[in-house]
């Protein structure tokens, strides 16, 4: 049998008991979730994308389905670094003490600058996971994420005021998310995460109008797997520092794909919408899985299908 | 959880009433949804609880797209897995006189469960639904047996008030102590406008919105209220007059 020692896995020197992460924007802060079930059970948890500022986000509808996923146009709502720091992490210290991850975004590089100096005061946080990949808002995020350039010099300047690691949170939406994963790695990232949403869209025949009010949305869910896991094998294959797998993840098999492909940690995002116990039943699916392809340990699998 | 089909009964062409087998459920509040898994569809659907016993969950739900054209096609013996009990529905409120609940087309199923509710407590009700046809109607006779009087309007005129349940207003003999609401956008807006005034918490609207978790973890479905933004799956889908923003 496959012992919890064997599921372990590390980010930048933090133990993660296992590899299996929640997703920013797909698991709030914690609190619907903790009803459920205990999150100490969690590898980490990567909180709702949150920005200097309070946001409310996109007009609505912000959701719609699409075959195997959704689309979100959510738009960042969250209620600003400040109440985050004040309200919600000491209300997540009550049902959860495992590594955390503060997924952070801006629109301008004082913003993200900013946020990095307010996440430094909290212990609870042990990663900064800088999102410059969000598709639905426009002029940040991924007006930073779509050139390396940029991708740089905001990763340059956060590494400056971060006293926790860095993982910038990378977009498919590029033409080579290499250069761009390469550029934030020279710059100083402590590590990647990858992917978020791809930009997509539908139409509602009866309005003939887009369904979504921001007309465009992020796709994620089990049809972007393949593409986010093509992704993580070359971004994987293009840098020395650690990746954190995401899309469409949504049983133990999917998180052996992501480890293969060069992952060292996943995270989960729309399953846990659709299955409030998603990564609950993966964590206790792994051993089982990992028996049947006669893996004992996960570190020893990280990309090992490019070897 | 998983429930089990007993019936999925056809009321009207394109509106059904799916009673499930749900032993040990815990009771809904009136106005709460459940959120039903669909084969083949990526996303839950939101549906309103209709009615209930200690053991048995009733949902009516109209098949206007492809998840609820598989809910259709569902025989007795299926299991079918919900997350339940979701939602801040109706809270019932004391008061004199009678409670006016208005429903437009399948605004009306969750408003069973509440006029059940304001009975066993002693209140007394006076209904308006609105629909587009008499054919549409359904549960008429249920609706009559609980109800001091109900009001039907019709947009074509097929029967009872010719116009939208704004139009019956009129016929009611005094003012409501308390009003109930559910059904379409529009409808909503319009008695929104043409309703009486009446105290903070005694009018209560329930909405919908499209939907990816139906528990409050994605801001899918989060509105703009006077009192902040809410989220229609969480801290709706009933909103109190008060707290609308149109
Ligand atoms: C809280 C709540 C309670 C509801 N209660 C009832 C009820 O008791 N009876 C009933 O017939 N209908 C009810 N609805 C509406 C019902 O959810 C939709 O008609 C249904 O989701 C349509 O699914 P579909 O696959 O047939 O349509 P499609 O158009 O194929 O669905 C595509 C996507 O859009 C969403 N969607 C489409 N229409 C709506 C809508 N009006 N509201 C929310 N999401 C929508 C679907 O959930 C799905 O994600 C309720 C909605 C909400 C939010
Ligand atoms: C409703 C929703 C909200 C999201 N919000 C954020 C966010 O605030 N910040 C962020 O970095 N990613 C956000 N994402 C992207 C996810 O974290 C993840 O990268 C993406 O959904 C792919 O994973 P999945 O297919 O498992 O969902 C969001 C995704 C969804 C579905
Ligand atoms: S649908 Fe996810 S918060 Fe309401």
């Amino acid at each position: 049998m496959v012992t919890q020692a064997e599921l372990s896995v590390s980010l930048s020197g933090i133990t993660l008991k296992n590899p299996v992460i929640p997703a920013s924007g797909c698991f709030g802060y914690g609190a619907e979730f903790a009803e459920l079930y205990d999150l100490n059970m969690l590898g980490a948890f990567s909180f709702k994308g949150t920005t200097l500022a309070p946001r409310y986000g996109n007009p609505l509808p912000r959701i719609a389905e699409t075959p195997g996923g959704l689309l979100n146009a959510v738009g960042l709502q969250n209620p600003g670094i400040e109440a985050v720091l004040a309200r919600e992490l000491p209300r997540l210290a009550q049902y959860y003490s495992g590594p955390l991850l503060a997924n952070i975004s801006g629109f301008s590089l004082e913003e993200y600058v900013r946020c990095c100096e307010r996440a430094n005061e909290s212990d609870q946080i042990s990663i900064v996971e800088l999102n410059i990949s969000c598709p639905n808002v426009h002029g940040g995020g991924l007006a930073f994420g779509a050139d390396a350039a940029c991708a740089a010099k905001v990763t340059a300047a956060c590494k400056k005021t971060s006293k926790k690691p860095l993982y910038i949170k990378l977009s498919p939406n590029v033409t080579d998310i290499t250069e761009i994963a390469r550029a934030c790695e020279a710059a100083g990232a402590d590590g990647l995460s990858l992917i978020n949403t791809l930009l997509g869209m539908r139409i509602d025949l009866m309005r003939r109008k887009p369904i979504l009010a921001n007309a465009m949305g992020g796709l994620s869910g089990p049809a972007v797997f393949p593409v986010a896991l093509r992704m993580v094998w070359q971004t994987a294959g293009a840098v020395k520092i650690p990746v954190i797998g995401m899309g469409g993840i949504s049983c133990a098999r999917d998180v052996l794909e992501m480890l293969l492909a060069g992952a060292t940690a996943v995270q989960v995002g729309a399953a846990n919408l659709v299955n409030p116990y998603a990564c609950k039943e993966i964590i206790e699916e792994l051993p089982t899985e990992m028996e049947r392809y006669g893996i004992s340990s996960l570190r020893e699998i990280i990309g090992a299908a490019h070897r | 959880m998983d429930y089990t089909v007993l019936r999925n009964n056809m009321l009207t062409p394109n509106i059904f009433e799916l009673i499930l087998h749900a032993p040990g459920q815990e009771p809904p509040q009136p106005g709460q949804f459940v959120n039903v898994q669909i084969d083949g569809q990526y996303l839950r659907r939101p549906i309103s609880v209709c009615d209930w016993t200690h053991d048995t969950l009733t949902l009516i739900y109209k098949v206007v797209g492809e998840g609820t054209a598989k809910l259709a096609k569902l025989r007795q013996g299926t299991t079918l897995n919900l997350l339940a009990n979701l939602g801040n529905g109706f809270t019932v409120q004391k008061h004199r006189g009678y409670a006016l609940v208005v429903g437009g087309g399948v605004g009306c199923p969750p408003l069973f469960g509440l006029i059940k509710t304001l009975r066993a407590q002693g209140r007394r009700v006076v209904a308006i639904f609105g629909f587009n046809t008499a054919a549409d109607i359904f549960y008429l006779d249920r609706f009559c047996t609980l109800c001091q009087d109900v009001h039907i309007t019709t947009v074509d005129g097929s029967t009872g008030t010719r116009g939208f349940v704004t139009d019956a207003l009129p016929l009611l003999p005094r003012r409501p102590a308390a009003l109930y609401a559910c059904g379409p956008m529009p409808m909503l807006r319009a008695l929104y406008d043409a309703a009486p005034a009446l105290p903070p918490g005694f009018a209560q609207f329930s909405f919908e919105e499209r939907m990816a978790c139906g528990f409050g973890a994605c801001m899918g479905c989060s509105c703009q209220t006077k009192e902040g933004s809410k989220r229609i799956c969480k801290d709706g889908p009933v909103l109190l007059k008060e707290e609308i923003v149109w």
